[in-house]
């Protein structure tokens, strides 16, 4: 299955992942990943059928809460770690999403 | 004054024969004195924690009495301090300021603790050595040519140097437990849902727990007394009745079942660490545990369990970084087309380091169409497999003996550019999480050259109190917990 884990494997991992990999990157982490996944490999081997998969080990559903109001962030405190804040309009600038 | 443990520190202080004052200086004194040769914090707070430690003391003075009032603590980067810059040990985070505190965070400084700073980490909690921290690598005391182990290294340091008596980590698979192995400190992962997650930043969401670090077990106890319970904040902070954990420690383990599996005592096992082991189930022994013979026979599929089932939830958590709303932009370059998703990626690809990146592109493919039930469904189901072993263990015993790492600290360098390698140090702590399990490490000796072994007691779901017991009742009869490393 991850036999051959390539540098195409990778790019197209990259492109999904938002990540721009330099050519020695995507080497290395072909190689890197391919050793990871032939290792992960055991586990594709168990026979697993009928066993019911765990997303997480908590017991109980968690509880209901009213809706009430709280504190929350102010709109200042919101923009206060952005790298570029428009801060008299109350927004995050970024650069252009479509076409100019 | 830099032997005394939080509870020395703070009945001095009730009595009134210490000051937070003179406390905090101390600490920050002591830091800077062995700082620059371990490495153990990215950020120290002198200013904030000396004009904490002088409000506490007015309150000590009027009469008020609280759990920790007065005692320094170190908290791992990956938590949220506000008013405290927050990394994560990552440079994505280099300049985060939190704009809320962590819910452990606030809990601390109600029951009147001093943050004096925050540990260096491995970058978002994943590594097992703080060699991924974007900062340096943390130094271990005992040698500072090895690791401290990670991720939570800084917070092991900070213990094990007597820069401060507890400090927070972060624990996924064994990122609290690793390092105080390695360091020779207590280091424990409580059970999953027992402590908030609230400003933690997230990790691998079905795992992280935050988790103490401590020279004793009574510490430890003492520290999650204080962080332990539910959280409207964290749906997944379960609702579950908080002990008083220091009154578990009775010292009296008369009949304790300690289920010990054997192949975990030698097959891959170092000798020096496997000797240390032993010798600690026979002081067990002599104060009338039982040793009882277990197996868990899924055991062996933990590593890749957990590294399949964490990087799917790392690729999802780790998606939040974009440069838009915190944290780092990269800026624009001549030959960019500046839109938005050639600064997505060049964002991501200067703000993360190679195994943030690495975990992140396996994270991204076994939840891509065509590997997700070959990979994270199955990992999932065998992870419902680990679980049950645990139960069926569980059913004739009280506590489970392991050791907590294969081998003592290794040296820096060393495994770094081997990821599956690396990955292997986590093979006896990987578990305990992927079941939700609360799980210590305890100093349990050291090799011919001097570096500390841990042993690892898993314990039943919410039942931290008898692994504590269990650990605390070991130190009674043991002297290793009070070993200093030469260095300071």
């Amino acid at each position: 299955m991850a036999a051959g884990f390539t540098k195409t494997d990778v790019e197209r991992l990259a492109n999904l992942a938002r990540l721009a990999l330099t050519d020695e990157e995507k080497t290395l982490f072909a190689r890197q990943l391919d050793s990871i996944l032939q290792y992960a490999e055991q586990v594709c081997q168990l026979d697993t059928s009928g066993v019911a998969a765990t997303l997480h080990v908590l017991d109980r559903q968690p509880a209901d809460r009213p809706d009430e109001v709280r504190p929350s962030l102010t709109e200042t405190q919101a923009l206060a770690n952005a790298p570029e804040p428009a801060v008299a309009e109350g927004l995050f600038k970024v650069p252009r999403v479509l076409g100019g | 004054m830099s032997e005394s443990t939080a509870r020395d520190i703070r009945d001095a202080i009730a009595r009134g024969s210490l000051s937070a004052v003179d406390v905090c200086r101390a600490c920050l004194q002591h830091i800077e004195q062995v700082e620059p040769r371990l490495h153990a914090f990215l950020t120290v707070a002198p200013e904030l924690a000396m004009r904490r430690a002088a409000e506490l003391d007015a309150r000590a003075r009027a009469g008020e009495r609280l759990p920790l009032l007065g005692v320094p603590l170190a908290i791992k980067d990956n938590i949220c301090t506000r008013g405290i810059r927050t990394t994560a040990g990552s440079r994505i985070l280099e300049a985060f300021d939190p704009p809320y505190d962590a819910t452990v965070v606030a809990r601390l400084e109600a029951a009147g603790a001093v943050i004096v700073g925050k540990t260096n980490c491995d970058e978002f909690a994943m590594g097992s050595s703080t060699e991924n921290s974007a900062y340096g690598a943390s130094r271990n005391p005992w040698a500072p040519d090895r690791t401290p182990g990670g991720s939570s290294g800084g917070s092991a340091v900070a213990v094990a140097s007597r820069a401060v008596p507890i400090a927070l980590g972060s624990d996924t698979g064994g990122s609290v437990r690793q390092p105080a192995a390695l360091c020779g400190v207590v280091g424990m992962k409580p059970s999953y849902g027992r402590v908030s997650r609230y400003g933690l930043i997230a990790f691998a969401s079905s795992l992280d727990q935050i988790g103490p670090f401590s020279r004793t077990a009574f510490d430890a106890a003492l520290l999650l007394n204080v962080i332990a319970g539910h959280d409207p904040a964290d749906s997944t902070a379960a609702r579950q009745p908080v002990p008083d954990f220091t009154a578990a420690l009775t010292g009296d383990i008369r009949g304790l079942r300690v289920g010990v599996v054997r192949s975990m005592l030698d097959e891959g096992v170092d000798v020096d660490v496997s000797r240390g082991v032993r010798d600690a189930l026979e002081v067990l022994r002599s104060r009338g545990a039982t040793l009882v013979d277990v197996t868990l026979p899924h055991a062996r599929f933990a590593i890749p369990v957990y590294y399949l089932i964490a990087t799917a939830e790392a690729s999802s958590n780790l998606a939040r970084y974009d440069g838009v709303r915190y944290g780092f932009r990269a800026p624009r370059t001549d030959e960019d087309e500046a839109d938005l998703r050639t600064m997505y990626e060049h964002t991501r690809a200067e703000g993360f380091g190679a195994e943030v990146k690495r975990r992140i592109m396996l994270g991204t493919y076994v939840l891509s169409a065509g590997y997700y039930e070959a990979y994270y469904l199955k990992a999932q189901q065998v992870r419902t497999l680990i679980r049950r072993d645990y139960d069926a263990a569980f059913d004739r015993v009280d506590v489970i003996a392991t050791p907590t790492s294969p081998t003592a600290a290794f040296k820096l360098g060393e495994r770094i550019h081997d990821p599956l390698q690396m990955y292997l140090a986590d093979v006896f702590t990987v578990s305990a999480p992927l079941a939700g399990l609360p799980a210590i490490s305890i100093p349990c000796g050291f090799t011919p050259d001097r570096l500390p072994v841990g042993l690892q007691l898993v314990g039943r779901m919410w039942d931290e109190e008898t692994i504590l017991r269990a650990g605390d009742a070991y130190e009674r009869d043991t002297t290793w917990w009070r070993e200093r490393p030469a260095i300071i």
